[in-house]
């Protein structure tokens, strides 16, 4: 048994839904959604956890690019490097989920990782470039 | 109840003044009224500590021998200026790296100058009677060289726009990452701790004034470059929109990394968090007044950066209160807000400067000269032009 965490891209048509259910149904692998930001109409991300056989991740993997949803390996952990940090708050300006905020009073950086949808768009916006996903 | 520049600094030698930063008179003065705390206080400190773009330093290395007079000079591959005297040179902050793109840039070489680091210093020359060498390799440090300084040219925004993005794609910006159709707004001052919101008129600052600059104790050289005092200004007599500018120097030898960090803009450029200080002498109530306004009074101007002129369109003023609770209103929408200036750093500045004052007697200077005053030479574009339309 094998556990891979999978970082799908769906198109904005792509109904995710339907996705999941084929990979019980049709490989058998158990898939645990970890987070999921999906809008109608928009592009969709989920962060999937699967456990199953290895060559059966295989095949899933290429099942589901076949069917338009961008696959990479996803990223296990994001890292704050305070050392680099200058709390100038600009990354909390494009976390949506709201992982990242700035104290109310001290204006400090607060990062809530349970929030994280780990999307990277922090730490593209990041100028100390103090944060970073690791694999 | 008039003071003097001359009585403030007796009490600043003699260890009596008493200092407050801009946020803790701003308390001060709505506890027990502005002409109460104008009384009671002698020096106000305030700072900032945001990107501040136009921004580098002069270096000196020395003579090899034998001697080189250096043209394309590179410091950690970074190119630095070769046009001026033989081993003197201007990095400048934005400078990318010729290797390493925006991730590296002169900003990072002085970052790294100031964590004691060595740097590669590289350098051709063309040959001369006198400077007979033509290639030189070598690695400095901020101890071998023998002046550093930091000269920026444009520091301490007196105030600086909200941008928002009403277009439909991500934009990479100087002010961040704008997300489409109007996802975020981020905005750079320090609002209430601002040196220039603090003194709108320029009153108390101009050249000559002594202020903290990245950790150093340094000086206004100059107004600084784009300073204009004409826009549109709130009822204090405050700016709303960018306004005046300060050019600084200070030694980089005494500078400290804790105040001078390099950044990389995706997308746009390489970059640097600059901890600028002044302190203002509250001489009397009129200057309490400007010094006791807090993020509830002052305002910053929105700006529509999905439209890429140089006028852009106004949408509207915020108060710094509103941008700094994470979220704005504009046209019924909800808007959630992020800083790019530092708040933290900007009350460590406005602390450390304190400290100065109180514990190190570090006095304050009236300005040899003031900076332009409403009225002065109008801030022009740049047109574009062909040589027969002149
Ligand atoms: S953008 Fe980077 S430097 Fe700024 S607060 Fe966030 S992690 Fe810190
Ligand atoms: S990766 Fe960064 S921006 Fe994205 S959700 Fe996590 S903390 Fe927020």
């Amino acid at each position: 048994m094998a556990k891979r965490r999978l970082d799908l891209t769906f198109p904005p048509r792509q109904a995710t839904k339907p996705i999941t259910y084929h990979l019980v149904k049709d490989f058998d692998l158990t898939p645990n959604i970890l987070r999921a930001q999906i809008q109608p109409g928009q592009e969709g991300r989920m962060l999937l956890e699967v456990s199953g056989p290895r060559e059966v991740i295989d095949q899933a993997v290429e099942f589901l690019e076949g069917e338009g949803v961008a696959v990479h390996a996803a990223a296990s952990d994001i890292c704050l490097d305070e050392q680099q940090c200058v709390v100038c708050g600009l990354c909390t300006a494009v976390c949506r989920p709201g992982a990242l905020t700035l104290d109310q009073d001290s204006a400090e950086l607060v990062f809530d990782k349970d929030k994280c949808v780990y999307c990277e768009a922090c730490v593209v916006a990041c100028p100390r470039r103090a944060i970073t996903l690791t694999f | 109840m008039a003071k003097s520049w001359e009585e403030i600094n007796a009490r600043i030698a003699n260890g009596e003044a008493v200092v407050m930063t801009a946020e803790e008179f701003g308390d001060i003065a709505a506890e027990q009224g502005v002409s109460t705390a104008a009384k009671q206080v002698d020096v106000v400190t305030t700072g900032t500590f945001g990107p501040m773009c136009s921004s580098g330093a002069f270096l000196n290395f020395g003579h090899s021998d034998p001697p080189i007079k250096m043209g394309e000079i590179t410091l950690n591959d970074v190119p630095a200026s070769g046009g001026l005297a033989a081993v003197d040179t201007y990095l400048g902050a934005t400078e990318p790296s010729n290797v390493r793109g925006i991730e590296y840039g002169g900003a990072h070489v002085i970052e790294d100058l100031l964590r004691g680091r060595a740097v590669r210093l590289r350098a051709t020359g063309p040959g001369t009677d006198c400077y007979p060498r033509t290639e030189i390799d070598t690695w400095v440090t901020l101890e071998d060289l023998n002046q550093a300084y930091l000269f920026n040219p444009r520091n301490a925004y007196q105030n600086y726009a909200v941008a928002v993005n009403s277009g439909d794609r991500t934009l990479y910006t100087y002010l961040g990452t704008l997300l489409p159709r109007l996802a975020n707004a981020t905005y750079c001052s320090a609002g209430a701790l601002s040196p220039l919101l603090n003194d709108p008129t320029y009153r108390t600052i101009g050249v000559g004034t002594r202020c903290f600059v990245a950790g150093a104790p340094g000086y206004v050289a100059w107004e600084g470059t784009q300073h204009n005092p004409h826009g549109d200004r709130d009822e204090h007599g405050v700016p709303i929109k960018p306004a005046g500018t300060l050019a600084v120097i200070a030694d980089l030898k005494q500078a400290d990394p804790e105040f001078f960090s390099a950044a990389t803009f995706t997308r746009y450029g390489v970059s640097c968090f600059v901890g600028i200080g002044v302190p203002i002498p509250v001489l009397d109530e009129e200057i309490a007044a400007t010094l006791a306004l807090t993020d509830a009074q002052l305002t910053a101007t929105v700006f529509d950066y999905g439209v890429q002129r140089r006028s852009r369109p106004a949408l509207g003023t915020v108060t710094y209160a509103q941008l700094r609770s994470g979220q704005i209103e504009i046209d019924g929408v909800k808007v959630p807000t992020g800083p790019i200036s530092s708040l933290p750093k900007a009350r460590r500045v406005a602390e450390e400067l304190k400290s100065w004052i109180t514990r190190h007697r570090f006095t304050i200077a009236p300005p040899l000269q003031q900076l332009p005053q409403v009225g002065a030479q109008a801030f022009k574009p740049l047109e574009v032009r062909t040589e027969e339309a002149i």
